[in-house]
């Protein structure tokens, strides 16, 4: 028979790459992030001062303004910011459901003394629903709303906003800030 | 500061080119070097000879193409059951900290074809269906072998084409071992810790819950085995996410670093071959010909797609939101960064995704969508594009040949009856599927109840599905309803179909020329590394593709683009 040793070599030769993708390259890589990268394996974690993790740098959170800085609109299933089931709102562009929605964000934000025309970052949902980020015109759009909120001066406000951006690392990426760090540090936290 | 700036984008984009050109260039020669067997470290040689023994095999050891082609699909068969088996019984199997119950047969062999057809095409969000075992010992095991597999269908090729007189084109055993050991191994380590020094996760810890901050709520988070999936899933050009949102998950893809390093990954393979190919053929411009022909499309693609998403979507400027369109996109990437992985991702056959293209301008969403079409051969999947471009070129070179009358050849080979049968099994297998298959849908219920998005954009929905299976890209307008058994268990036979008829007619094709004699080239050959024949080539290409699925694009994106820009 022609097959039978073909198939005899396919199974020890499938097992022994078995052991190698599946089994040393995981543990390996595991071992590796543990000993040189241990916060980042872990989640890039928040912890306050009592050492209760609070979030992650790299997840957003469901803020809600203008006491706060308010985060992108998220489409992830169940409720906002589900950071255990992470997506999209997939609505196509020419799609009614996405200006309504967009048009209701708006009218949100409206609500709170933010006024156009508005960064499309913020009355857009992310691809992950996850995003952590805003873009540095998203935050500083906030500013005055924000700081009337808290009664604090636009400027200190502004310079706080100013001082959290980040996302330098290429030269075509827009500047944006981590809207998690950026309100602990209006709260005085990290 | 606005979202882009098109000048330093032109500068980014001109230097990352540079860069990926450079890496492929050596990579290619390497990859040359392990499938000649001219690695020479004395450890891995002794354990490669020994693991040789015990399979009962050795590197002298040939076979014919039709040897080659049993031992591949007794290899895949092998690594399907043993995948389909996982999925069935996860929940009866370790390492799964969340309880996931296991899938239904259904899903389960829709997931094994896919990853085994290195398509990742997926019916389950990964973090909330998946164990840990099953990422890692099911999922992340056929990422490394349905792409060891494509490369060694490519070297095969390459073997056939450089070779005369014989009936052999290697041996998979050994092809696959050293493509493993030598290639994907050591590449996805190094990756793997690159993309953890970003942030990317890598822990075996069940997922908890984060305590929240100033009124926002408490979050239970997903967590895993994230970086070691992620490396090979892009090395691998195989794009299965281990989160749902895939490579626009914060914990696949934290920075604005760890973006362009994935797009270096997943290019770095695929456009390495063309130079490999130019090495064991001993003609370099060979190579750099083919490599032409796949940057020029792959900068145009870039351009059409960049300034499609650049123009934004009326319907949001009406609302006074000026700019890029930023529904489903990430703001960390930025515009060049998430383009760029969308045009690689679909030139290539990888599929992961930083962005949602459903939610991209009709246009911008077309151009994912014809590179898939046109068969994936811009570097194309780890070693599936190549071969495809190949068959390209056999058809290229015939038809020039029939138009100027000159005996139709590549690298000496004449081109037969034969050759050109395998060629278009090759490139017309997928688009059959595409066409039937969208036609089947679009006539059934079980199609049409799957569609999300109203109007064109449904239509360009179920195109893009039976596109990217039929080419085993994996990628999707993910507003369509894949789970639903109409498209799961159509996407079994479409993936299947879709990889393994174009492999076989492949090495079909490799037998065939390796037996020819090579015959000196004369006045009547036509110069296959030449600028005239790299258009020719980017022109059959397009007209194939163009003739084949013109009325769907007209029908789908077009039509949307038309009604957004007439304000309808």
């Amino acid at each position: 028979m022609r097959l039978k040793r073909p198939l005899q070599t396919a199974t020890l030769l499938f097992v022994v790459l078995f052991l190698v993708s599946g089994v040393i390259y995981p543990l390996l890589v595991t071992g590796i992030g543990d000993l040189a990268f241990s916060s980042q394996a872990h989640g890039s974690l928040v912890r306050d001062r009592n050492g209760t993790v609070i979030g992650s740098m790299l997840i957003g959170l469901d803020f809600e303004g203008p006491y706060y800085f308010q985060g992108r609109p998220s489409a992830t299933p169940g409720n906002p910011y589900n950071a255990g089931l992470s997506g999209g709102s997939n609505l196509g562009p020419s799609n009614p459901v996405l200006a309504e929605r967009v048009n209701q964000t708006i009218s949100a934000l409206g609500r709170q003394g933010i006024s156009g025309p508005w960064p499309g970052d913020l009355v857009t949902a992310s691809a992950s629903g996850l995003d952590p980020h805003i873009t540095l015109e998203a935050a500083l759009a906030q500013v005055p709303a924000v700081a009337e909120a808290r009664g604090m001066n636009k400027e200190e406000v502004r310079a706080l906003v100013l001082s959290e951006v980040e996302g330098r690392q290429f030269p075509f990426n827009p500047e944006y800030v981590n809207v998690l760090s950026l309100n602990r540090a209006l709260d005085g936290e990290g | 500061m606005p979202v882009s700036d098109p000048i330093s984008d032109l500068v980014g984009l001109a230097a990352f080119i540079i860069i990926i050109t450079g890496a492929a260039f050596l990579a290619g020669r390497y990859v040359a070097a392990v499938f000649g067997g001219n690695i020479h470290l004395p450890f891995l040689v002794r354990m490669e000879n020994s693991l040789y023994r015990f399979l009962g095999t050795s590197p002298e050891n040939e076979e014919t193409w039709k040897g080659y082609a049993r031992d591949m699909l007794l290899f895949n068969a092998i690594g399907f059951c043993v995948l389909f088996f996982i999925l069935l019984a996860q929940g009866f199997l370790p390492a799964n900290p969340q309880h996931f119950p296991g899938f239904s047969a259904v899903h389960a062999l829709n997931i094994a074809i896919s990853f085994v057809t290195n398509t990742n095409w997926q019916v389950y969000s990964g973090e909330a269906a998946a164990s840990y075992l099953t990422q890692v010992a099911g999922l992340t095991v056929q990422n490394f072998l349905s792409a060891a597999t494509g490369l060694c269908i490519a070297i095969a090729l390459m073997r056939g084409l450089t070779r005369e007189l014989t009936g052999t084109v290697g041996n998979f055993w050994v092809d696959m071992t050293r493509a493993i050991l030598y290639i994907l191994f050591p590449l996805a380590v190094i990756a793997s810790v690159v993309l953890l020094s970003q942030g990317v996760i890598q822990n075996f810890d069940p997922s908890f819950t984060m305590a929240g901050y100033g009124g926002a709520a408490p979050q239970t988070i997903a967590t895993g085995p994230v970086s070691s999936q992620e490396a090979i899933k892009l090395l691998g050009t195989n794009g299965g996410g281990f989160f749902n949102a895939n490579s626009a998950h914060p914990f696949e893809n934290p920075t604005p670093f760890s973006n362009i390093f994935e797009v270096f990954l997943i290019l770095l393979i695929p456009a390495a071959l063309p130079f490999t190919f130019g090495r064991m053929s001993g003609n370099m411009r060979q190579g750099w010909a083919i490599f032409a022909a796949m940057l020029i499309l792959f900068v145009a693609a870039f351009g059409v797609l960049y300034a499609a998403e650049l123009g934004g979507n009326p319907v949001l400027t009406s609302l006074d939101v000026p700019g890029i369109s930023m529904e489903g996109k990430e703001v960390r990437f930025g515009l060049t960064g998430t383009v760029l992985f969308s045009t690689s991702t679909t030139a290539v056959a990888c599929g992961a995704v930083n962005a949602m293209f459903d939610s991209f301008t009709p246009i911008g969403g077309l151009v994912p969508m014809f590179l898939i079409l046109l068969g994936e051969v811009v570097y194309g999947g780890i070693g599936s594009g190549f071969a495809t471009m190949i068959a390209f070129i056999v058809i290229a070179v015939f038809i020039a040949g029939l138009m100027i009358g000159r005996t139709p050849e590549y690298l000496s080979k004449k081109i037969g009856i034969f050759e050109m049968k395998m060629a278009l099994i090759v490139i017309l297998v997928p688009g059959i599927l595409v066409l039937v298959f969208t036609g089947i849908a679009l006539v059934t219920k079980g199609g049409t109840a799957g569609i999300f998005n109203p109007g064109p954009h449904g239509l360009s929905e179920i195109v893009y599905a039976f596109a990217s299976m039929a080419n085993n890209n994996g990628s999707a307008f993910a507003g369509l309803n894949a789970a639903a058994t109409f498209y799961s268990l159509s996407g079994v036979i479409i993936m299947a179909i879709g990889r393994f008829i174009p492999a076989v007619a492949i090495l079909a094709l490799a037998g065939s020329v390796a037996e020819k004699k090579a015959v000196p080239s004369g006045q009547g050959t036509l110069p296959t590394a030449t600028i005239t024949f790299v258009l020719w080539l980017i022109a059959v290409i397009l007209i194939i593709g163009a003739l084949t699925f013109f009325p769907l694009f007209a029908m789908g994106p077009l039509a949307e683009q038309l009604a957004l820009a007439g304000g309808f």
